[in-house]
């Protein structure tokens, strides 16, 4: 199977993070790798670090990986996930500034059709609802 | 105090200070944010009083970097990234010179949050306490100026973070990370203080 980018939704919901990656799945398919996490560490509403980093890594492919967010601390613990993962890996991990459900779509419709980190990550935000 | 107690103490004073106003963050934040900095704070800092004997035993940079990386897995909010880099930042600079120190965080807590100070944020706190102590002030007058620095905040406009949303009307509150800054600050000039 050829490798597509993968796709990672952070939200400070478990459910709206599990809800928008079952859409995905309905809408563009199984091909396309994508992983979710919501919460703080301790389920609350919140993101988590940790939580991410696994996200991402689960996903991982060299093909890279797009990441959808909702609001605040969901973006600003990406970012520190994404750093922690190392230089190597974090080239190929791009946050979209795009809305998270429909950006996830958006992306992972890209993503299916075999484009590329950038590509898929424009896409993502040049989607207007 | 030699470094280890040092260390240990302030983490113990940071933790207890956070805990005792964590729900007036927790007031501050659902004013102006999202309501959830007292609880992600308490939370950061109980975590790092857990490993308090571990972070403590290590040499102080090593203990930045450590209780940084705590924070930065357990608080669950952009605070987690913005005091965790800081405390990291810290680290990596190495040595104990305290402007220097000081001035790592506020770099990272820039580049972190990309923000200045002006934007009613935590850095509106660090920018005067750095002034403070490049001035030779004691423990106590840092600690005051921190919590003038937060009081500070008040008439400003946020344009970063939740607050931003809310434009003119996040005027004529403390911003709470600002407030939980001059917690810290206090915390660790009360334990200088003590030395």
């Amino acid at each position: 199977m050829t490798q597509t980018v993968a796709i990672v939704i952070v939200s400070h919901s478990p459910d709206v993070a599990k809800g928008a990656a079952a859409m995905v799945r309905q809408m563009v398919g199984e091909e396309v790798p994508i992983a979710f996490c919501g919460g703080n560490p301790e389920g609350g509403l919140g993101t988590d670090v940790g939580a991410i980093m696994e996200a991402i890594s689960s996903v991982w492919t060299e093909k890279g990986v797009a990441v959808l967010i909702d609001l605040g601390g969901a973006e600003t613990n990406s970012e520190m996930a994404i750093e922690l993962l190392g230089p190597e890996k974090a080239a190929r991990v791009v946050i979209c500034n795009a809305p998270i459900v429909e950006g996830a779509v958006m992306a992972a419709t890209e993503a299916a059709g075999g484009s590329d980190l950038e590509a898929v990550r424009a896409t993502a935000e040049e989607f207007q609802a | 105090m030699n470094e280890s107690d040092l260390i240990g103490r302030m983490i113990d004073l940071a933790a207890e200070r956070i805990a005792a106003h964590a729900d007036e963050l927790t007031a501050l934040d659902q004013a102006i944010g999202d309501g959830d900095h007292g609880d992600n704070m308490r939370r950061g800092f109980a975590a790092m009083a857990e490993e308090r004997d571990t972070i403590a035993a290590l040499p102080l940079s090593e203990a930045l970097k450590k209780a940084g990386m705590v924070l930065v897995m357990k608080v669950g909010g952009a605070s987690g990234p913005l005091y965790g880099s800081a405390l990291m930042a810290m680290g990596k600079a190495g040595g104990t010179d305290p402007c220097a120190l000081i001035d790592a965080a506020i770099d990272a807590v820039k580049a972190r949050g990309k923000s200045d100070t002006g934007a009613k944020t935590m850095l509106d706190v660090l920018a005067p306490v750095r002034d403070a102590v490049a001035a030779g002030a004691t423990p106590a007058a840092v600690a005051d100026a921190a919590d003038a620095a937060a009081e500070a905040t008040i008439p400003m406009r946020a344009t970063k973070g939740r607050a931003a949303y809310l434009g003119e009307r996040s005027i004529g509150h403390v911003d709470p990370g600002a407030r939980s800054s001059a917690i810290i600050v206090r915390a660790v000039c009360e334990v200088l203080e003590e030395s």
